[in-house]
């Protein structure tokens, strides 16, 4: 057996942390993820699982900041779910099992690079960067949005400075490149 | 221009990429007959209306749900916008 270490997404043993005077940018290794598409005719007995995981089914543009599981509204009868990677490393198969036929489930940690950005300048930091309206955003409000041309997950968390981004894993580098260029603009 | 989705409300434009005339939902069905004519009216043959339009948009910076819009191909008035997968249930497809 090969002894393999595991790097983070920005190719780092540990995740990396970029601290500026008003604003925290700390890459977050510790998120498993998994999608979950209603299928066809079986929408409520996945809608009742969900509920059942949960505690709510995730509302269109919303998120469902449950523990240890959470969930958040992709598109019609989609979802994105996400637990601690230490526990539940392997969500998606949990997932299928749960849901069984009533929804298809793909594995997305391997997708997605996770940033968490906090500090007081946060909302400057995102209006450099994309085109999500922040200060009317509540808690466990999500939207898809484009930064740097990569279709990024921008979720305000419960913390009033506390943005939550979910980018392409593959670009991870230069997403990072770009939330350090927009936290040095506004420092 | 802002496109009023149906789930999201109002988003500008740039989010969404147009994905042609909506008439592309009415597929031809060789099951029920469709001719080498049909498709290749179905393939190539477009109407170009100065006028109301309906439209395919796909929101790809945002749900990525398909949407029929209604749009006025001169003003850029838009008088409707529809899931598109609403509407092509409404015409029996996707069963």
């Amino acid at each position: 057996m090969h002894d393999l270490k595991t790097v983070t997404a920005l190719g780092g043993t540990t995740p990396r942390v970029d601290t500026f005077a008003r604003v925290t940018i700390a890459e977050n290794d510790g998120v498993a993820l998994a999608s979950v598409a209603a299928r066809m005719g079986h929408e409520k007995t996945c809608h009742a699982a969900l509920e059942k995981l949960l505690g709510a089914v995730p509302a269109v543009g919303r998120a469902v900041l449950h523990d240890p599981e959470a969930g958040f509204w992709m598109g019609p009868d989609q979802w994105m779910l996400g637990a601690p990677r230490a526990t539940h490393e392997l969500l998606a198969d949990q997932l299928t099992a749960l849901l069984g036929k009533a929804a298809s489930v793909t594995e997305q940690t391997g997708a997605w690079v996770v940033f968490d950005i906090t500090g007081p300048g946060m909302a400057d930091l995102s209006e450099r960067l994309c085109n999500v309206p922040i200060r009317r955003m509540q808690a466990g409000d999500v939207q898809r949005t484009v930064i740097h041309h990569m279709g990024c997950f921008v979720i305000r968390r419960q913390a009033e400075d506390h943005i939550r981004i979910l980018g392409p894993r593959a670009s991870a580098g230069s997403l990072h490149h770009a939330l350090v260029e927009a936290a040095q603009s506004i420092a | 221009m802002i496109i009023d989705h149906p789930l999201l409300g109002p988003r500008d434009s740039a989010e969404f990429t147009y994905k042609g005339d909506a008439r592309l939902i009415d597929r031809p069905d060789p099951e029920k007959g469709a001719t080498a004519h049909d498709f290749y009216d179905y393939g190539y043959l477009r109407d170009n209306p100065a006028g109301w339009h309906e439209e395919l948009w796909f929101h790809e910076a945002g749900d990525r749900s398909w949407l029929v819009v209604t749009r006025n191909t001169l003003t850029h008035e838009i008088s409707k916008v529809e899931l598109a997968r609403d509407v092509a249930r409404s015409r029996g497809r996707s069963k």
